[in-house]
């Protein structure tokens, strides 16, 4: 197996904040990673970094033996990592279709853009493809905004998609989703990992992570603590720890 | 739809054409030759702030670059007061995105609210070194060529050179908005980093828009030049054409094609006429807050798509009956 995505010692200051310090993740090409951890552990902060949206104060992000660390987020897309935001994000006041379409080509230079138009029949054929795939393919004529917030998390998924990417991020694909359709996302992904897409999910619910991914990676206070399958996760003592946090002579010590 | 949809830019447009043809006062074709030079800016400004969200407040720059382009480069050149002054509109137009340029740069590389206060900011920049450099003549202004035609028939040809551009920024702001370019404005509008993390180049498409748009902004402020005869640093660097641009594009509704062109139809012609009858050059303003209160208060999306609404709904409802109709897919048709 080869590691597809690989952080090594990522550290990230906000002000007086380390968010992340020295944060180490790989990503085994064509599996389900997991990254769990306690509320204000550096999850997404790690992602934001992964994803160029964040640039790390130090060390390194490589794709498939590429140096990806501080690339703006276009490239980092261009290159392949498509990722969706715990808060979704998506173009309101565009149309469904055109949410698609903003996001068909990965690399295209801007020139091209300026000089073709909105979009080619097959990139309609693969967006309307991919609309159906998370099923929401006759929602496509209306405007984003007024989608449900369950509706906007698949289509943030399905843009994702469209640009084929060889990594998919997705920040708690699961959170205020309801059992049913939840079930169709752990479904949606299972499908797509097993046509070759290498997933990396941040997720609280760990029913759904344990069920789903192959290996699960535990962060601690912007640090990796521990990595293993999710039966060894689940039985290692530090874990607990973190999740329910140390006793106060630890917290003490580290505070001196 | 899509005859009904295009159909009625035709008499539309016959009526621009017709009106010189028809109405001979000069006072009235005046007022003609102004609307459409608004028409023109307000159009293409749309076509970067309307679609990017980015509202330029400096656009004057473009303007009055455009103006001096025009007068400095006649006077150099010696060009006679023959109309050959009209060959240089393109040109000030060119000279007006060379400036939009490091404008663009700079102001760019901050977002939403900052970039409208650096827009004014380096709006200030260009007037006030059209006010005390020399070569632009300072506040006493600078004089083009006089063009020695009769009264009767002045106006003719700024008419329809103005409604040149007006259509050309029209069918620009169309092909824009067809472009995978102009998809990528309207991303930048709704969400910029969600569109950098899908692949868009956002600086370089904002650059581009911005560049874009000074173009028409620039023939206009060349054309008027030529038309005015005369030019002044504080009517050509204006902060009142900054403010009417961006109210005008807001009165029809920001974005959207027609939107910025029947501001512009409305607001300039009315301002034009309350300063001829009543002689007084700022009662127009009076006017416009109260418009503008009413605007923000009733259909803040503008009178475009306040109108489009009320007649969505309405076909809505009187195909209530009618099972064939999917609301899911009438959504969108008429935008």
């Amino acid at each position: 197996m080869t590691t597809l995505l690989k952080v090594q010692g990522v550290c990230k200051a906000f002000g007086g904040l380390q968010a992340l310090s020295s944060c180490s993740l790989n990503v085994e090409k064509g599996t389900i990673a997991g990254l769990i951890g306690p509320n204000g552990s550096g999850k997404t902060t790690l992602f934001n970094v992964i994803t160029g949206y964040v640039k790390p104060d130090g060390g390194s992000v490589t794709l498939a033996d590429q140096d990806i660390t501080g690339a703006p987020s276009n490239k980092v897309f261009a290159l392949g990592i498509g990722r969706t935001f715990q808060i979704t994000r998506i173009f309101a006041r565009l149309s469904v279709l055109e949410n698609m379409l903003v996001a068909t080509q990965r690399d295209e230079s801007w020139l091209r853009g300026l000089t073709r138009s909105k979009s080619s029949k097959s990139e309609v054929a693969a967006a309307m493809e991919w609309l159906d795939f998370v099923g929401i393919a006759r929602l496509a004529a209306l405007s984003a905004g007024s989608l449900s917030f369950g509706q906007r998390k698949l289509l943030e998924l399905a843009y994702i998609l469209v640009a084929d990417p060889d990594v998919i991020l997705l920040d708690e694909p699961a959170g205020g989703v309801n059992l049913t359709l939840l079930n169709g996302i752990a479904e949606k992904i299972r499908a797509l990992n097993k046509s070759g897409k290498t997933f990396l999910i941040v997720e609280h619910n760990m029913e759904f992570v344990m069920n789903l991914c192959d290996n699960v990676t535990v962060m601690h206070q912007g640090a990796d603590l521990v990595t293993g399958t999710p039966a060894e996760v689940r039985s290692n003592p530090l874990v607990l720890d973190a999740y329910l946090g140390g006793s106060e002579v630890d917290e003490a010590e580290e505070a001196s | 739809m899509s005859r009904l949809k295009y159909g009625w830019w035709l008499p539309l447009l016959a009526a621009f054409v017709v009106f010189p043809l028809v109405e001979k006062n000069p006072t009235y074709t005046t007022i003609g030759v102004f609307t459409l030079i608004f028409m023109g800016c307000a159009a293409s400004w749309n076509m970067f702030s309307g679609y990017s969200g980015y509202i330029n407040l400096g656009a004057a720059v473009f303007y009055g670059t455009g103006a001096y382009t025009m007068t400095l480069l006649s006077n150099h050149l010696h060009v006679p007061g023959s109309g050959d002054q009209f060959w240089l509109v393109p040109v000030g137009g060119l000279v007006a995105m060379i400036v939009a340029l490091p404008f663009g740069l700079i102001a760019l590389r901050v977002r939403r609210h900052t970039f409208v206060v650096i827009t004014i900011a380096i709006f200030f920049v260009f007037q006030l070194s059209a006010i005390n450099f020399s070569f632009t003549g300072g506040t006493s202004g600078l004089s083009l060529p006089l063009i020695p035609w009769l009264v009767t028939n002045f106006n003719t040809p700024f008419y329809y050179i103005a409604l040149g551009i007006v259509i050309f920024a029209t069918l620009l702001s169309f092909a824009v908005r067809r472009s995978r370019f102009g998809l990528q404005l309207l991303a930048i509008r709704d969400d910029e980093d969600r569109a950098s993390g899908l692949g868009v180049k956002v600086f370089a498409v904002k650059l581009t828009g911005f560049v874009l748009s000074a173009f028409a902004i620039g023939m206009c402020g060349a054309l008027y030049a030529v038309f005015e005869g005369q030019i002044y640093p504080q009517f050509v660097f204006d902060p009142l054409f900054d403010i009417s641009i961006a109210l005008m594009a807001i009165f029809g509704g920001l974005g959207t094609l027609v939107g910025p062109l029947l501001g512009a139809l409305v607001l300039e012609s009315m301002q034009q006429y309350l300063t001829l009858q009543f002689s007084n050059s700022s009662l127009y303003l009076v006017l416009f807050g109260a418009l503008f209160l009413f605007i923000v208060l009733f259909m803040p999306q503008g009178v475009v798509v306040y109108v489009r609404d009320l007649w969505t709904r309405h076909s809505l409802a009187s195909d209530d009956d009618s099972t064939s109709m999917d609301p899911a897919l009438s959504g969108s048709t008429l935008s």
